[in-house]
């Protein structure tokens, strides 16, 4: 088998076992109520650090680029209580041009 | 569902651009077409395909090409979590279910918060796979044809996207404060780690609501 079907088929079952590890393993067991609301705050730490490795990361290295223009236009879209197509056309619009002139 | 699918229209170009995106780059590293697209159908989490198929690309092996995406998606375990109670089913159906587990589903979908709502999940969900399979194989296909699609800000387009989606979570002070934590672990980490450790390390910010929970 090629190289690019080995990593196919290992990479599909890896991400089928981790993205069931929730809905599998733990649904139908109830959790203390301390545990639920600690895990009420993993999305906001996992969204912003998903921010924070699509504006600044770039393998291991941390390095600013067009991506910081898209970042910024999409607080200021999100700022003026703009639609989602808007904040993503404006993170998308403000990237290419700086892109563009630099 | 029609109503997640409505949420997540918007977003449907994007995912077809970046299904694209990662069709094209594939096939520079030398993917068939065919194992491109049931990537994308399988795997559906773009990052990670994008890093393993990098890694081929450069002549790495097989092992760090795994090793790449699956830390990448290492943070589908603690996301899962987050919605697990909300999953019913047979074990077959849960495990479907589970594969439309994306960021932008879970998130659109207010995962990790009491107004959850698993149908939007699967609508945003299959949209957006729709969308990211459907990508793939116009990129896989024409190839170079097209260009680079991330010449057109797309990348952007995505960090702009998850600041939305952020910014929908910081409802109470604990919630900003974690988000903030998780960021600062994030960048401390990203020198010194694998791409993806840094996202699932920043889960350990929750333990800020230990005392006060």
């Amino acid at each position: 088998m090629s190289d690019a079907w080995t990593a196919v088929l290992i990479v599909g079952a890896g991400t089928v076992v981790l993205k069931s590890v929730g809905p599998v393993g733990v649904a139908d067991r109830r959790l203390p109520a301390r545990v639920d609301q600690l895990l009420e705050l993993i999305a906001p730490a996992i969204l912003a650090a998903l921010v924070v490795t699509e504006t600044f990361a770039s393998g291991r290295s941390l390095v600013l680029d067009a991506r910081l223009a898209g970042v910024a236009a999409g607080i200021v879209a999100v700022l003026f209580r703009a639609p989602l197509w808007a904040v993503v056309v404006a993170g998308a619009a403000a990237t290419a041009l700086v892109r563009l002139v630099s | 569902m029609r109503r997640g699918a409505r949420v997540a229209a918007p977003l449907f170009p994007a995912a077809f651009a970046l299904g694209a995106s990662f069709g094209v780059l594939a096939r520079t590293a030398h993917f068939g077409a065919l194992a491109a697209v049931i990537m994308s159908a399988t795997t559906f989490a773009g990052s990670a395909q994008v890093a393993s198929v990098s890694v081929l690309g450069a002549g790495g092996g097989v092992a760090a090409a795994v090793a790449a995406a699956l830390l990448l998606n290492a943070r589908y375990a603690p996301i899962g979590i987050t919605i697990a109670s909300s999953f019913r089913g047979s074990l077959v159906r849960r495990i479907a279910q589970a594969q439309l587990v994306v960021d932008e589903s879970w998130a659109l979908a207010g995962g990790g918060t009491p107004r959850f709502d698993r149908r939007a999940l699967l609508g945003v969900g299959s949209l957006l796979w729709v969308g990211w399979v459907g990508g793939t194989a116009v990129g896989a296909l024409l190839g170079q044809a097209i260009g680079d699609p991330s010449a057109f800000g797309l990348d952007g387009a995505f960090a702009a996207l998850f600041v939305a989606l952020l910014a929908a979570q910081l409802t109470e002070r604990r919630r900003t404060v974690a988000a903030a934590l998780g960021a600062l672990i994030a960048v401390a980490l990203i020198p010194f780690t694998p791409p993806g450790i840094p996202i699932v390390a920043a889960t350990a910010a929750v333990l800020i609501g230990w005392r006060r929970a």
